[in-house]
């Protein structure tokens, strides 16, 4: 069996993952045409190339399809239940780089702290009857951060996409979302909590737990880390 | 592995425990409306419930306790005073691998009673320790019902009592909160800016934040930044009362003990008075129920990091030397919770839950 290691399979996200390897003298390689996902590792031998969505990857490492990923640190906390359990960090890739932050309007000027909004969730939920709505689709991580720092009287309200613009469409009155330079959040009249960094996430190389692994996976992967250097 | 069928005939040997108490058997529908314990739990029943969607009816959750539906089918038909018993399944999703039973059988007894609460509450008490007794189990027992007469009891504002009652079952937070108005800890920096600016005026202070949106309006921000100036006006809470609240927080004594030191801190505390005769109703129905109350553990915290429905009397009965099992039985007294599903209209209710699938484990570890 050989070695499988998934990759996103489209845009920066995967051309910054080639270079990644590039720079340590593995060459990953589409293979076929332009539209067809196929892919192949030159420079170690017994190493898969598998095209992705980023979005897969946690899952098919969790599940031991795959045995090295590459996806974004914040998908695989929000999609892996127990994720440290079951994958590894071997290496985070220094680009992708983005903040899961909760952030709330601009005009409350008494809200800048994880602890004003607990405050204001429990004003809200008296003056409304419904507790404080956040936006989000990163509901682990966000569910897990507020608990964590104690924050009661909220739900979240799933948003797969213009997160930014529940709270004037009045479907939510905060939001928790990816952001990189903030200028969406700016232009939508939000603010980030001082405190409110949930996650800071970058494009990270994971290794699959799970049992599937062979012998001749293991030399493989012996002999790829050796050529990427990691730090094992 | 225990075959199901063997846990079932564990548990209704424990209900027929319940019915000869005179306790009704109950049946509840499994599929639960999601909107009624989201609203009552938040966001982490969520979490911890499996939540499913019907086309018509929306979002459901699998039952992740009776409590909700029982205490919703009393209101709605039952006649005071009225015990219960129930049998079935619930569904606790479980975040971690290798934990813990994502589905298993309860088997419950509540008992709604307006008449003689700490009586009940005695009771069901002793009707459990009865039923476990073959079983080994150590008893530990609380008192919410102490803590929130001892946050009432503090010498300060209404609103920062409020906050603090909010968060009883955070310990974290409350502790926070706690060392906030005590004056132990400074207020965030973004606050004491926010009161500086406020100070020069909260209309300028609401034009600078830009465009209104969203459903918070800015009534309500000036009516949170006005509570916070008349809060930064408001002195600490002392730290003798802070004290007094630290001493009942980490209260751990047999309850005849405990009994006598919270007696002796009520001195102090006037307000603690009511809860602690309470208690010693309580101890008293418990002695004449059989119960060596001299050899009864009380926690005053315990009961602090559950779902926040208990408020009053709590215990829990474990196995000694199975840290790795959860509690066999739990139960406790949880008035508000009837006051939230009766719009404000309640009735005194306590109760508590077995797993039959833990008693048959204990059973056949000593075998």
């Amino acid at each position: 069996m050989t070695l499988k290691l998934g990759v996103p399979s489209k845009g920066r996200l995967m051309e910054k993952t080639f270079d990644w390897f590039a720079a340590r003298n593995v060459q990953l390689r589409r293979t076929g045409s332009d539209r067809e996902y196929a892919g192949a590792v030159d420079g170690v031998d017994g190493v898969e190339l598998v095209l992705l969505s980023a979005g897969e990857i946690p899952h098919e490492l969790a599940a031991g399809r795959i045995q090295l990923g590459v996806t974004g640190s914040d998908l695989v906390r929000e999609k892996i239940a127990d994720w440290d359990s079951r994958l590894r960090v071997l290496e985070p890739m220094g680009f992708g780089h983005a903040d899961l932050i909760i952030a709330v309007p601009k005009c409350w000027v008494d809200v800048d702290t994880l602890d004003d909004l607990d405050a204001a969730a429990a004003a809200f939920r008296r003056a409304h009857g419904f507790r404080l709505r956040i936006a989000t689709k990163y509901h682990r991580l966000v569910r897990d951060f507020l608990r964590e720092a104690g924050v009661a009287d909220y739900q979240l309200v799933d948003s797969q996409g213009a997160t930014e613009g529940t709270v004037k469409n009045l479907t939510a009155e905060a939001i928790a979302d990816i952001t990189s330079t903030g200028e969406t959040l700016r232009a939508n009249h939000l603010k980030i909590l001082f405190d409110g960094l949930v996650h800071q996430s970058q494009a990270t190389l994971f290794r699959s737990r799970r049992e599937g692994w062979c012998d001749g996976m293991r030399a493989s992967f012996d002999a790829l880390a050796d050529r990427l250097q990691l730090d094992l | 592995m225990t075959p199901k069928a063997a846990i079932r005939a564990c548990a209704d040997r424990l209900q027929q425990a319940f019915v000869a108490d005179g306790a009704t058997p109950v049946e509840t529908d499994i599929l639960l409306p999601a909107e009624t314990l989201l609203d009552l739990y938040g966001e982490d029943i969520r979490a911890r419930a499996y939540v499913t969607s019907d086309p018509l009816r929306g979002e459901m959750m699998l039952r992740p306790d009776f409590t909700v539906p029982v205490v919703q089918m009393h209101m709605d038909h039952g006649a005071d005073p009225a015990r219960y018993t129930y049998l079935g399944e619930v569904f606790r999703k479980q975040e971690h691998e290798r934990q813990r039973a994502a589905e298993y059988l309860q088997v419950g007894y509540e008992v709604f009673d307006r008449e003689t609460p700490v009586v009940a509450e005695a009771h069901v008490f002793a009707l459990f320790a009865q039923i476990l007794a073959p079983y080994g189990l150590h008893a530990a027992t609380g008192d919410i019902g102490i803590l929130l007469a001892a946050v009432e009891g503090l010498q300060t504002t209404e609103r920062r009592k409020a906050a603090l009652k909010r968060h009883l079952w955070r310990p974290r937070r409350f502790r926070a909160l706690l060392d906030r108005f005590g004056g132990r800890k400074r207020m965030p920096e973004s606050r004491a800016k926010l009161l500086k600016a406020a100070a020069g005026g909260v209309e300028a202070l609401l034009d600078k934040g830009g465009p209104e949106i969203g459903l918070r309006s800015r009534a309500e921000v000036a009516e949170r930044i006005a509570a916070l100036q008349a809060d930064a006006a408001e002195p600490p809470i002392s730290a003798a009362q802070v004290d007094i609240l630290d001493h009942i927080l980490s209260l751990r004594e047999t309850s005849t003990n405990a009994l006598e030191v919270l007696r002796d801190i009520a001195v102090d505390m006037p307000a603690l008075g009511a809860a602690v005769a309470r208690m010693e109703a309580r101890l008293d129905a418990l002695a004449k129920a059989g119960i060596d109350v001299a050899a009864l553990d009380f926690e005053a915290s315990y009961g602090r990091t559950t779902l926040e429905y208990y408020d009053g009397f709590v215990f829990g009965f474990y196995a000694d030397g199975r840290p790795d099992l959860p509690p066999v039985a739990t139960g406790g007294r949880y008035d508000a919770l009837t006051r939230v599903l009766g719009q404000g209209d309640g009735i005194p209710a306590v109760g508590g839950v077995i797993r039959p699938e833990l008693v048959l484990t204990l059973t056949e570890g000593r075998t």
